[in-house]
């Protein structure tokens, strides 16, 4: 994984639309400003969605990695409030 | 005195199964009404209908149980309040829109913007037959486009910004049709699989997209007796003037070449499929 240094994470691969997003931003509304999130989610329409719900919410998207097992971790950082 | 239904038809008035009962279609663009249209239309529902109206299928707005003597009352009233009656029978229809980018965050065109301006290019002009416009903001397609005569759907035709690009994969995976690869580093767009959603400027960080924002027309759609998928001629049109020129064309057509009484659709396929390209095209090209 690349140079980034990981402040929580949270798995939203145990849940489905719309709540992935709302566990997505419940993890992130716990951290300060600036620090880094790694949401793990599934393949299919949470990957398809779930950054774009984050950028929307003004967040910082880093980047996308591809576990290669079916799931993926989005790395975010938070902005503001 | 008999009753011209004809001319009460073309005025908005559709007649019930309730002799001297009318259910009188209003004027509704892109499905917006302001409040006080809203209220008005309550007041006069109360007054001279039943007091409920109905909505149509087509973003319009019917006030049941109007009675035969009240109709000029009725349409002085509505006019208060800036409401006007629509209309039913051979000729252009309500335009119907979504609510596109100006207030949808999918929405990838002004919808309302163009739903009122072709309802002021062509709204009430006298066809052969029904004629009806849809227009959707994106690939979503909540306004079903192709089930109209001439169907307009949004889209972005979208060009990858190196300079602006972190590599962050997203793209990759928010596009639905498998368009685009990250390979060493770079963005590949395959463009025969892109269909203009826009999703991966949607989704981007960083915006590292140039995008040009578009219309995909589509034409002889039925969704009534008969049903069928209005077909696309041009890909992707990325000029308004063009879409224009393009809408006058096919309106034209049908004005022109259509039996009465016959759909769109019919027009094209009696009159033959290539004929009616070659004469978008030619809009298109060189109008």
């Amino acid at each position: 994984m690349a140079n980034f240094n990981i402040d929580d994470t949270v798995d939203i691969t145990d849940v489905v639309c719309p709540t992935t997003f709302v566990k997505a931003k419940v993890a992130l509304e716990e951290l300060d400003d600036g620090q880094i999130l790694s949401v793990k989610m599934n393949d299919g329409e949470p990957v398809q969605n779930v950054p774009r719900s984050i950028k929307e919410e003004g967040h910082q998207i880093l980047k996308l990695i591809d576990n290669e097992d079916g799931t993926y971790n989005l790395i975010v950082k938070k902005v503001g409030d | 005195m008999a009753i011209d239904y004809a001319t009460l038809k073309k005025g908005g008035f559709m007649r019930q199964k309730q002799k001297n009962n009318f259910s009188l279609r209003l004027r509704v663009v892109g499905g917006n009404l302001s409040a006080v249209q809203l209220a008005k239309i309550a007041e006069v529902a109360d007054k001279f209908g039943d007091g409920h109206v109905h909505l149509t299928s087509r973003q319009s707005v019917e006030i049941p149980f109007i009675k035969l003597d009240d109709i000029d009352e009725v349409k002085k009233a509505l006019g208060e309040g800036g409401v006007e009656p629509g209309v039913c029978g051979p000729r252009v229809r309500t335009v119907t829109a979504c609510q596109g980018e100006a207030i949808c965050p999918s929405g990838c065109i002004d919808t309302y913007g163009l739903a009122k301006e072709l309802d002021n290019r062509y709204f009430a002009r006298e066809l052969p037959h029904k004629f009806k416009f849809g227009i959707t903001g994106c690939q979503n397609n909540c306004l079903k486009a192709e089930e109209n005569d001439l169907g307009i759907k949004g889209g972005i035709k979208v060009s990858w910004r190196e300079s602006d690009c972190i590599q962050c994969g997203v793209c990759v995976k928010a596009c639905r049709t498998e368009a685009l690869s990250l390979i060493d580093g770079k963005i590949v767009l395959d463009k025969e699989k892109c269909n203009y959603c826009g999703r991966c400027l949607k989704a981007c960080p960083t915006e590292a997209w140039d995008a040009v924002h578009g219309y995909i027309v589509s034409f002889g759609g039925l969704f009534g007796n008969s049903i069928s998928k209005g077909e696309t001629i041009i890909p992707f049109i990325d000029n308004h003037d063009k879409l224009m020129e393009v809408c006058d064309a096919a309106i034209q057509f049908f004005d022109d070449n259509a039996n009465a009484g016959e759909r769109f659709k019919f027009t094209i396929e009696r009159i033959g499929k290539e004929k009616f390209k070659e004469e978008i095209l030619e809009a298109y090209n060189n109008g």
